[in-house]
């Protein structure tokens, strides 16, 4: 199959049409303008819409509407855009509403600047909408994988009924690499009875909703959605291992740090140094199971991220005492560089000297 | 082999487009590429910049903060660029429109007129590949034969007339640096 070079954002775009999706709505924001800007093209090839919407606000709530209709739908923006949206995502995720929400992140917080950032961990994987509640969050760390992974959001979108959240920045978003997308491949969207479709004559009303007035009912509503989630926790957590084996030390990382990091890895495997990598590609679920399994081997972790130390709480929550788990970040917008990741390595091993 | 290729200009001169052409003949030999673009708050007449990394392993970060290889295309793309090549790398000056020299000591500099030369063969169009044609002949990082096939796959249908002058300008770069 022959490659064709790729930017990450029209790699998003083009993932998702494959994946089903018809429509889109959203409003333009750098580093992601060319996802929408490829979808303007490419839905009405397909049958497809494409829309801007007024606002990111006006956004979300259209992909509401749409999800509630049993199609397949995405938004996407950046950080401010959609910190603008989390209203909507909390009702989408109380209603039980399947969608796709992409955000490639810059630099914060605030106004930033839009340079690459990790920085939206917590918001994504933590809430960041009001309730108690989840959303599946992938992160791909290269061309390739994101579109690899967009069919993997519109499915688990539509297994769980909850929305998936593929998180990126802006090296992602504006990098070109060589990607195989193959042959379209037919698909089928999976039944979906309770959409609303239009009432049927002597069919049982349905109705699409997050609102339980009575306390008795909106807590039996938060249990179940607890249940999902705890299903969602035992089966969807994912990751890859980079060079583990015997490995003393384990980076932990994901998306553009965690390329950094491989590179960082083979240099201390060339000098004999035991370092590997666990990538999250799941950040919620986070790969808990990946790290219990390695923890009684190694030594020590070390998170290396684009923020000031986020996903290292959940790496420490996972360790859970055992080891020790060091941190290493570049923020607003600066992206690690592997030559420093390495001599942090080295410090670690050294027992703290540079 | 991990050539990280830093290409910068005006915008408009063609910058963007010449680093996706390099990109794609090195993905055409089935080497690992990627290849990213400034994307600052840029306005017309202001600086554009691109970064290619051809390499024959797996490419950790895409961005090109220590290039090997410099096309400055402009005088501001020289002053702010000049600093960071590595040492042992090369600067390629387009001396048509840069009137001073750099200042680097421990780098290879070729001064190359490349828009007076281009407009010698018939077209300003192709000043680019003037420059590209000498770093190809000096670095190897790709063959003119991948060029020309991705030429045909990066250019649209009606500018495939421009191909032959294309490869007329890799050749004339080529020949000003050949021993």
């Amino acid at each position: 199959m022959a490659k064709i070079l790729m930017k990450g954002n029209e790699a998003i775009g083009e993932g998702a049409v494959r994946a089903g999706c018809r429509y889109f709505f959203g409003y333009p924001i750098t580093p992601q303008s060319e996802l929408p800007h490829y979808l303007a093209k490419r839905m009405p090839e397909v049958g497809g819409l494409y829309l801007q919407a007024e606002s990111e606000v006006a956004s979300i709530n259209m992909v509401f509407g749409a999800a509630g209709t049993g199609a397949r739908v995405m938004t996407s923006s950046s950080g401010p855009g959609i910190s603008l949206m989390q209203e909507g995502i909390s009702y989408l995720a109380g209603a039980e509403l399947p969608c796709v929400i992409v955000n490639m992140i810059r630099g914060g917080p605030g106004l930033g600047n839009i340079a690459p950032a990790q920085s939206d961990y917590f918001q994504a994987t933590k809430g960041g909408g009001h309730g108690d509640y989840r959303l599946i969050v992938l992160a791909p760390a290269s061309v390739q994988e994101i579109i690899d992974l967009m069919q993997d959001a519109f499915d688990l979108s539509d297994k769980y009924r909850n929305p998936v959240m593929l998180m990126g920045d802006g090296v992602l978003g504006q990098m070109m690499e060589p990607v195989e997308i193959g042959d379209q491949k037919p698909f089928e969207l999976p039944e979906k009875p309770w959409a609303v479709t239009g009432r049927l004559r002597g069919k049982e009303k349905r109705l699409i909703n997050s609102l339980y007035i009575v306390p008795e009912n909106c807590e039996v509503h938060n249990f179940k959605l607890e249940k999902k989630y705890t299903g969602i926790k035992e089966a969807e957590q994912r990751w890859e291992e980079y060079r583990t084996e015997g490995a003393e030390m384990v980076m932990v990382a994901f998306g553009t740090s965690a390329r950094i990091c491989k590179s960082v890895v083979d240099r201390c495997r060339e000098e004999g140094l035991p370092v590997g990598l666990l990538r999250p590609i799941t950040l919620w679920p986070f790969p808990e199971k990946g790290i219990v399994r390695l923890v009684d081997s190694v030594k020590s972790f070390l998170t290396v991220e684009m923020n000031m130390g986020q996903m290292v709480e959940d790496v420490r929550l996972s360790v859970n005492g055992k080891r020790p788990v060091h941190f290493y970040g570049r923020v607003g917008g600066m992206i690690p560089v592997a030559r420093d990741v390495y001599t942090e390595v080295k410090k670690i091993f050294n027992g703290g000297v540079a | 082999m991990h050539e990280g290729i830093l290409i910068a200009g005006f915008g408009g001169q063609g910058v963007l487009s010449t680093g996706q052409l390099l990109a794609y003949s090195g993905m055409v030999e089935g080497k690992h590429v990627a290849w990213i673009p400034s994307y600052g708050p840029e306005m017309r007449g202001g600086t554009a910049n691109c970064g290619v990394t051809i390499a024959d392993s797996p490419i950790s970060s895409p961005v090109v903060s220590e290039p090997t290889v410099l096309i400055a295309m402009n005088r501001p793309s020289l002053e702010k660029f000049e600093k960071v090549v590595v040492p042992g790398g090369i600067i390629f000056v387009n001396s048509s429109l840069i009137n001073i020299k750099a200042t680097r000591a421990d780098v290879r500099t070729f001064y190359i007129p490349a828009n007076d030369m281009a407009e010698e063969i018939g077209s300003s169009k192709v000043a680019n590949n003037i420059i590209l044609g000498a770093l190809l002949e000096l670095t190897r990082v790709v063959t003119t034969g991948a060029v020309e096939k991705s030429l045909y796959e990066v250019l649209p249908p009606h500018h495939h007339k421009m191909i032959p002058i294309n490869l007329k300008a890799l050749e004339v770069g080529a020949g000003l640096v050949r021993e």
